[in-house]
């Protein structure tokens, strides 16, 4: 009897120690890799872009320490405050372009059918190609007098593309979209196949449509995905340099000239490191609250299950 | 659900690092000096384009005859090199040979220390000196001591056009602003634009801006500017400049969607050969590009070329001429002894011989040293070289570049603000304003 006592307080005993390391998570030492690489590749420049900030330097001389002279010289920029409503404005019509399209395509490609799967690898090719590739091929396709509408007689599609002021956003806002919705299907449609297949079979059973089964369990299924691929999107959107770069070089005039451009053209074209270092530590904290609201949108009891009942 | 929490976590990190790279993209960009370099090999970057080839033989040739002072040669698009050297030579990494156009930019290499002064140089070595064309040579001076020596073509701004579509209309080419404003109107009935325009480039508008400015007011307008006078972007002959400008833009004098043109794929040159446009105001290192992409087009003598027209009332001397001078030579201080010797034995009996001078003269370009004239008369082109040589040689006045000649950070200013110019999202007045705020900087 007594044998038998101890071995079951041994094993409950057991069973706390293993439900503690459970609620633990696993051992801390699984991050330092990661921790280490990150300290190296993004704190430790980012506190050199910080000091940065507060000197002037030409890229050449010597670094000055110069106050607060740099972070005034762009907090009193019109073009810094222009840059930030352009970066704004990329960033909402992204968003409103890019989720519901890459939201459809992901369910549509998340069925099984061949047809499906062989269209999913089409939408799969603009994300193979660079964003300078894609970039240079839609400027000389958009050209108004050698491009696409010149060439196929088209004279609607002979616009003043990326000279004109008023249009050029919504161009940039469509190349952009057409490169990375792509990216954001796969997510979605990744999404969409973890929901378990019992859920619509029960569904059915009470009799609902496919657009009821679409709002009812595929939407709300998919939440964590949702915030997953805005967070990319939003935060991404402060990341677009490469392809607006070659695109339109931030013109005409200020038109496209977002933070991450605004920040290059000052430090490699005005060759003024300490205000584009004061722009780069404004995007960091632009992108890092923007982050943590997104997380926050998760919602407080995110521990909360969205499997219940499957 | 810890896990997933987890995963989420992780997933905001990654966000967060991505976040924080653009910024340290910013700071840690400088390309490697050209790889499989020996010591004493000195590195030069020269630029893509019409005298890529020429500058690729003089190499070779040199590299042939002296194997122990050899240059390693490396080639970069104009835009990309401009950015890549100056970040480069801040950080210690340039090349022996540092590309140029003098200006503000060589002052600020100057300004610290990275290129070696050539002054004695070019003492101990007077057939250097005499070579070439001393209003070129000029250009590389600060403050009286020569830091950059030319290396290859004079380039002044030309107005080319189209004579085919000059004949169907019946015009000549404009000599005074007045004639090209009434050319406008013509050329739009016949369903021709007047002017083709790469406007998307930006620095394109700019030799707009330059003429006129050197028409109305002389070569002290700019003179002023570049001496960083206070309120010299006010001068009556700037304001006057910018509105022509956009008297000419409201005339619709340029091609349709002039600002989606780009010129660094030659499209505006492009719209003037194939006739959509009429004239085009560009540099003289066009012609080696319409040589080659529109051979019939140069050989049948359908191109036309003739200096920028007279503004009434303006002090300017029509002969004055704008553009780039040359493209000059730096010696980077950080290059070894050995580069260095190598460089300046490359300057002194590599560059501008025979072989090289009849090369650059068969590209279609004007090398800039003295008595070529025979070697100038004897070639196909010869009406357009001895024409640009007899510009740049007689020139009392040879204004470079803006973009080059001021400061970086004014150059970026100016440009922008010089595009919402064209689109006339500013008036001349905003424009004035805004760039004497960036007097000195």
């Amino acid at each position: 009897m007594s044998t038998t006592t101890t071995t079951r307080e041994q094993l409950s005993r057991r069973g706390q120690a293993s439900r503690r390391t459970l609620e633990k998570g696993p051992s801390g030492w699984l991050a330092a890799p990661a921790l280490a690489f990150f300290m190296l590749f993004a704190i430790l420049p980012l506190l050199g872009v910080l000091f940065l900030s507060f000197t002037r330097w030409d890229g050449l001389g010597e670094i000055k320490l110069d106050g607060l002279s740099s972070w005034n010289t762009v907090l009193a920029d019109p073009v810094t405050g222009n840059a930030l409503l352009v970066t704004a404005k990329i960033m909402l019509f992204s968003f409103i372009v890019q989720a519901p399209i890459s939201l459809l395509l992901g369910v549509f490609t998340a069925a099984s059918q061949k047809y499906r799967a062989a269209l999913a690898v089409l939408y799969f090719v603009p994300l193979l190609l660079s964003s300078a590739a894609v970039a240079i091929a839609f400027k000389a396709l958009l050209d108004p007098n050698f491009g696409l509408g010149p060439g196929l007689g088209l004279p609607f599609l002979a616009q003043d593309w990326l000279g004109n002021s008023d249009l050029v956003l919504f161009v940039v806002v469509f190349v952009i979209a057409w490169q990375f919705v792509p990216f954001h299907t796969l997510i979605y449609q990744g999404g969409v196949r973890q929901i378990p297949t019992s859920l619509y079979e029960a569904a059915q059973i009470d009799g609902a449509g496919r657009i009821q089964q679409f709002f009812n369990i595929t939407l709300p299924q998919l939440k964590y995905t949702m915030i997953t691929s805005s967070t990319l999107m939003v935060v991404g959107s402060l990341a677009y340099f490469d392809l607006i770069f070659v695109l339109t070089a931030g013109g005409p005039g200020y038109s496209t000239r977002l933070l991450p451009l605004h920040m290059y053209l000052t430090g490699f074209k005005a060759n003024d490191m300490g205000a584009a270092s004061a722009l780069g530590v404004i995007l960091v904290v632009i992108g890092l609250a923007l982050a943590l609201f997104l997380q926050r949108l998760g919602g407080k009891n995110r521990n909360a299950s969205q499997l219940e009942g499957a | 659900m810890h896990m997933k929490n987890l995963k989420l976590r992780t997933a905001g990190m990654a966000v967060s690092a991505a976040a924080l790279s653009i910024a340290l993209a910013a700071c840690g960009s400088s390309g490697p000096a050209g790889s499989g370099t020996s010591a004493d090999s000195a590195t030069m970057w020269g630029l893509t384009g019409g005298n890529q080839p020429v500058l690729q033989t003089s190499v070779d040739s040199w590299n042939k005859a002296h194997p122990d002072s050899s240059i390693k040669l490396d080639f970069f698009a104009n835009d990309a090199y401009k950015t890549k050297v100056r970040t480069a030579v801040g950080a210690g990494q340039g090349p022996t040979f540092i590309y140029g156009w003098g200006g503000g930019v060589l002052k600020s290499y100057v300004d610290s220390g990275q290129v070696d002064d050539l002054s004695g140089f070019l003492k101990e070595h007077p057939d250097v000196q005499s070579r070439y064309l001393p209003s070129v040579l000029k250009n590389g001076e600060i403050e009286g001591k020569t830091y950059a020596l030319p290396n290859n073509n004079v380039q002044p701004v030309v107005l080319y056009y189209n004579k085919e579509v000059f004949e169907k209309i019946g015009a000549e080419a404009p000599k005074t602003w007045d004639e090209l404003m009434a050319l406008v109107p013509k050329f739009k009935e016949a369903g021709v634009a007047p002017f083709s325009l790469g406007g998307q480039s930006k620095w394109p508008d700019l030799m707009w801006l330059e003429y006129l400015v050197e028409r109305i007011g002389g070569p002290e307008v700019f003179a002023n500017i570049a001496a960083n006078k206070p309120n010299a972007w006010s001068d009556p002959a700037v304001i006057e400049a910018l509105t022509k400008i956009q008297d000419l833009v409201d005339a619709g004098g340029f091609i349709n969607g002039f600002s989606s043109v780009a010129a660094d794929s030659n499209a505006d040159q492009a719209l003037m050969y194939t006739g959509k446009a009429a004239m085009i105001l560009q540099g003289g290192w066009i012609y080696q590009g319409l040589k080659k992409d529109a051979a019939d087009f140069v050989k049948s003598g359908k191109l036309g070329y003739t200096t920028f027209p007279t503004v009434e009332g303006g002090k300017g001397d029509p002969a004055n001429v704008v553009g780039n001078p040359s493209n000059f030579w730096s010696l980077s201080s950080k290059a070894t002894e050995g580069q260095k010797k190598a460089a300046l034995d490359y300057v002194a009996d590599g560059m501008f011989t025979d072989e090289n001078i009849q090369g650059l003269i068969d590209s279609g370009a004007v090398p800039v040293v003295n008595g070529i004239e025979d070697k100038l008369a004897a070639s196909p082109d010869k009406d357009f070289l001895t024409y640009v040589y007899g510009m740049a040689k007689n020139a009392p006045s040879f204004t470079l570049s803006w973009d080059q000649a001021l400061s970086p950070a004014q150059g970026d200013a100016m440009l922008a603000n010089l595009d919402q110019i064209f689109l006339k999202k500013i008036t001349p007045e905003q424009f004035a304003s805004t760039m004497n705020a960036t007097i000195g900087k």
